[in-house]
């Protein structure tokens, strides 16, 4: 199904985030998660299920002022 | 000076951003003796992870984070962000930015003081980048903020405190709260200034940052906080508009004919 993380549209088999950030490589990242707009705690990452056309945001620190 | 509960030493708060290097950036804060750093959130590619480096780097030097929310023009994209950074981050603490005008990165005050009450009420410690503006002080102290950070100039602007008299109105009217500048100072002097109108600590990033050495600026700032803060607490003299002579006048010798 299609899903649209950090603002480009992906073609993802993943059932919850937790298997989208897998399938994409952050295994072992500290990263933080939304989606469609509203934060994902790490914990609830395994139960949150995907839909066509979901937005996921992924997010990890970076230098700020 | 108490943050939320937690003792702090250093009255210089530093940005990450926009060093050189992550060794020059290291170099400064160990030479200005910081404590405290605001860092950010920004989107992770779970290819390059351009962002886990700098998380070891700023581990690695051990100081207290303060992430922002920087960036965020509503209120539900800052109170999004802060939550994420709340578990990225492992703190309570949120530099609370909500803009409402593009040229200027002036606050949407609105958005600010409704954001900052969805955080104070979740256990969130929220440090508000705000305006000078005393009534909008006021709700932001309602909404459960323990500590205010107005701005001096805008976001990179370099130009000091523009508002002196505003500054020191908030000072005088919030004695117990920490307050901190955040935003627009440019040079050493400026910080110098905020502090001896009693302000408890100035928080900066580009002016260190794009200098030309910016170690030996960090370093030039904590010198300038460190002097702006004795001069506060010696007492400043009242300024004047007329001249008063400091060497007596009395005994002058009169030789004019």
């Amino acid at each position: 199904m299609k899903i649209i993380v950090n603002g480009v549209e992906l073609e993802l088999g993943a059932a919850t985030l937790a298997g989208a950030l897998e399938a994409l490589d952050y295994a072992g990242a500290v990263v933080a998660t939304a989606l469609n707009g509203h934060f994902i705690a790490a914990r609830a990452r395994e139960t949150t299920l995907l839909a066509e056309g979901d937005k996921i945001e992924i997010v990890a620190p970076r230098q700020g002022g | 000076m108490e943050f939320y509960g937690v003792e702090i030493a250093s009255r210089l708060l530093l940005g990450t951003a926009q060093y050189p290097s992550p060794a020059i950036l290291a170099d400064a804060v160990r030479a200005a003796e910081v404590e405290i750093v605001t860092v950010s959130l920004r989107r992770e590619s779970g290819r390059l992870r351009e962002g886990q480096d700098f998380w070891s780097l700023v581990r690695h030097l051990g100081l207290r984070v303060l992430p922002n929310t920087a960036g965020c023009h509503s209120v539900k994209e800052a109170v999004t962000t802060a939550q994420m950074a709340r578990e990225i981050f492992a703190t309570n603490w949120i530099k609370l930015e909500v803009i409402g005008e593009a040229d200027t990165l002036q606050p949407d005050v609105f958005g600010l003081v409704e954001a900052a009450r969805i955080l104070s009420e979740d256990g969130f410690a929220v440090f508000p980048y705000t305006t000078e503006d005393l009534v909008v002080a006021e709700r932001l102290v309602e909404a459960g903020c323990k500590v205010l950070m107005p701005w001096g100039a805008p976001i990179g602007s370099g130009k000091g405190l523009n508002n002196p008299f505003g500054l020191r109105a908030l000072r005088a009217h919030f004695p117990d709260i920490p307050l901190v500048v955040d935003a627009g100072i440019g040079l050493p002097s400026h910080a110098a200034g905020a502090m001896e109108l009693g302000y408890d600590a100035v928080l900066l990033n580009t002016a260190v940052a794009k200098a030309g050495d910016p170690v030996a600026m960090a370093r030039a700032f904590a010198g300038a906080v460190e002097a702006g803060r004795a001069a506060y607490l010696a007492g400043p003299m009242e300024a004047r508009d007329m001249a008063a002579p400091s060497t007596p006048v009395f005994g002058k010798p009169v030789l004019a004919r």
